[in-house]
């Protein structure tokens, strides 16, 4: 490139930044933000290769190389953080999974578009609720004293079961948290699906005689599928990093065993017990891992022509 | 599903094509009435749905509002309406800590809110006008976050050294921005009719004023739904109280009082012991009828908005504001 090009071009950039300059300016305050509480933890990783101490701070804290890890990948905790993540994912997956598109199937068989909208805003509301408010409710309901309980005992069962602190159970009962918070939030996707499937499509195949059964499996879950596969691999992606706060509230009452997950050993072991590296060693395993899973299962949503989280 | 797409509200059924299809709510000409048992069963169905959901928070609020001689005869949770009182609430009004906590949760709702908006309004729009200078760049550099982030214990570090420690902002300043609203709410910029922008700017406006009179007024159902899913989450947000202010119950937002008196059942300062209730006036009040107070006050706010999101969800985010 002549130099006279070069010059040629960087006055065309002035030009675009001079005309852009209050464009720039109102992404300032998003950058900044992002910068201190996004980008600076990050660099703030290294600590997962030192013994860091509060008095050195970052700069002066002694390395440990990779002795954190070695600690981590030995730790039986660890381990069993790991599959506890594993098992209560994939049965949280299988057992969630299925009713938001039921539900939605039903709702869309309804006529009445009054009891559509009705049942819409009934089952859709607990997505607005916190955690800890859904296992508030819970607890009032299926744990001791609790109204199940409660009738039990009215009806002469001597030791009703103690689902709410039975580790054996916590998986069913996360994944019974999850549908009745979420299933009516995730249904509204589905009811989107099912209005765009053209009406036409039935009226032609109900005239070739096929029945409900037959329509429904060559219709209506044929139209449901790029959103199910989409938003199974979008799960799968956020697959380690999942149910943070609903395992850390439940964590005292089921106990390690059963409710620690990755994000919840790290949080015990750094802020808890005070072992900043060491949780920080178990932040960024979890970090990279979940990256990987989350481009991979992009790679995926895309190898299959959908959008992802972002466009190829 | 923890972590499903928060959909966004223009895939909501379009209600063009749902009217077509269920004119005048008659069934299909192609469709085969249903057998009265089928019809029966799916009735039936939907009246437990609706129960599962409805029930639990009809018992929770009507708890809060029963005497401690009716929450004693039920065991627990009030299932039939006898006895009732407003002892919680007055006791709430009275202050303490409960009381304290709506304040400040409201405040930290409103506050924040309104600067997440004005930083995500800011930034949408400064990332929408394709072609700008540098605005790709800016783009990735705020998705990386999305996909990878420092973890609990380096943001703890950072919002500790900043001196964020039992302060008001920790709660509000590192989760300001969520870059999936930017994206939402850019794509929606980006749909608005560029000729309208182009011929405000040859009449002499600037960005700011583009912004202010042309793209915000024709963005109000976005706006809305993006300030919504901003309130709800700083209204439930509990995690980041419990990691910058675990311990000082006098600053404790609603959803830690919750988890702390309800969820963990700790004796309530100021009430006594959680199982002995104490005296307004010459009523004794039931610990259960406050802690279901506590667990109905913050299902209000979400009731109140709750109708409002609904509208917009249904209704579709796009309003062309140039026709044809």
């Amino acid at each position: 490139m002549t130099e006279a090009a070069v010059t040629r071009r960087r006055h065309r950039a002035w030009i675009r930044l001079r005309r852009d300059r209050s464009l720039l300016i109102m992404t300032i305050p998003a950058g900044v933000l992002l910068l201190v509480f996004g980008y600076t933890p990050m660099l703030g990783l290294i600590m997962a290769f030192q013994n860091y101490s509060i008095y050195n701070g970052i700069l002066h804290s002694p390395w440990a190389g990779l002795s954190n890890f070695q600690q981590l990948f030995t730790d039986p905790g660890f381990w069993q953080a790991f599959g506890n993540t594993l098992e209560l994912f994939s049965i949280q997956l299988v057992l969630t999974f299925p009713i938001p598109i039921a539900l939605a199937i039903l709702l869309d068989s309804v006529l009445s578009r009054r009891v559509r909208s009705i049942v819409q805003s009934v089952v859709t509301l607990p997505h607005f609720f916190s955690m800890v408010m859904v296992v508030t409710i819970f607890n009032e309901v299926l744990g001791g004293s609790g109204l199940l309980d409660t009738a039990l005992r009215a009806h002469g069962v001597a030791n009703p079961p103690q689902i709410m602190t039975n580790p054996g159970l916590f998986k069913f009962l996360v994944s019974g948290q999850l549908i009745w918070k979420e299933s009516g939030w995730s249904m509204i996707v589905y009811l989107a699906a099912l209005a765009a499937i053209s009406p036409t499509l039935y009226e032609a195949s109900a005239v070739d005689g096929a029945n409900w059964w037959g329509r429904m499996r060559h219709i209506t879950l044929p139209g449901l599928r790029p959103i199910m596969v989409l938003l199974l691999i979008l799960n799968i992606g956020y697959a380690l990093t999942f149910g943070f706060e609903q395992m850390l509230i439940q964590l005292s009452a089921v106990g390690p065993g059963a409710a620690q997950v990755l994000s919840t050993f790290s949080y015990e072991n750094g802020i808890v017990q005070g072992n900043y590296s060491y949780g920080a060693a178990a932040g960024l395993f979890l970090g990279v891992t979940s990256v990987i899973l989350l481009l991979g299962a992009n790679k995926f949503a895309h190898a299959l022509g959908q959008d992802g989280l972002y466009r190829k | 599903m923890a972590t499903t797409l928060e959909p966004a509200a223009s895939v909501a059924p379009t209600p063009a094509v749902r009217h077509r299809r269920r004119r005048n709510s008659k069934r299909p000409v192609w469709q085969e009435p249903p057998s009265v048992a089928t019809q029966g069963a799916k009735s039936g169905t939907i009246i437990v749905i609706l129960l599962l959901v409805a029930f639990p928070l009809y018992s929770v609020v009507l708890t809060s509002f029963s005497t401690q001689a009716s929450i004693n005869v039920a065991g627990g949770l009030v299932v039939w309406p006898h006895g009732l009182t407003l002892n919680a609430y007055r006791l709430i009004a009275q202050g303490g800590v409960v009381g304290r906590a709506l304040v400040i949760s409201v405040l930290i709702t409103a506050v924040g809110t309104a600067l997440s908006m004005a930083v995500t309004i800011l930034a949408s729009y400064g990332l929408s006008r394709t072609g700008s200078f540098g605005h790709k760049t800016i783009l990735w550099f705020m998705m990386i976050t999305m996909f990878f982030n420092g973890g609990i214990i380096p943001l703890f570090l950072v919002v500790s050294a900043l001196g964020g420690f039992n302060q008001y902002w920790a709660l509000i300043l590192p989760s300001a921005v969520s870059v999936f609203n930017i994206i939402v709410m850019r794509a929606f910029f980006m749909n608005i009719a560029s000729d309208m922008i182009e011929s405000a700017r040859i009449d002499g406006a600037n960005e700011w004023t583009i912004l202010r009179r042309i793209v915000l007024p024709t963005s109000k159902a976005v706006t809305a739904v993006v300030a919504l899913f901003y309130a709800v989450s700083y209204w439930n947000s509990w995690f980041n109280i419990l990691l910058f202010m675990p311990a000082d119950s006098s600053k404790w937002p609603l959803q830690m009082v919750m988890y702390s008196y309800v969820t963990e059942g700790t004796a309530m300062p100021g009430t006594g012991a959680s199982n002995v209730g104490q005296f307004v006036g010459n009523q004794q009040i039931a610990p259960l009828s406050l802690q279901m107070a506590v667990v109905t006050l913050t299902i209000v706010p979400v009731l109140l908005v709750y109708p409002f999101v609904q509208k917009h969800f249904t209704k579709g985010v796009l309003l062309g504001a140039i026709k044809g």
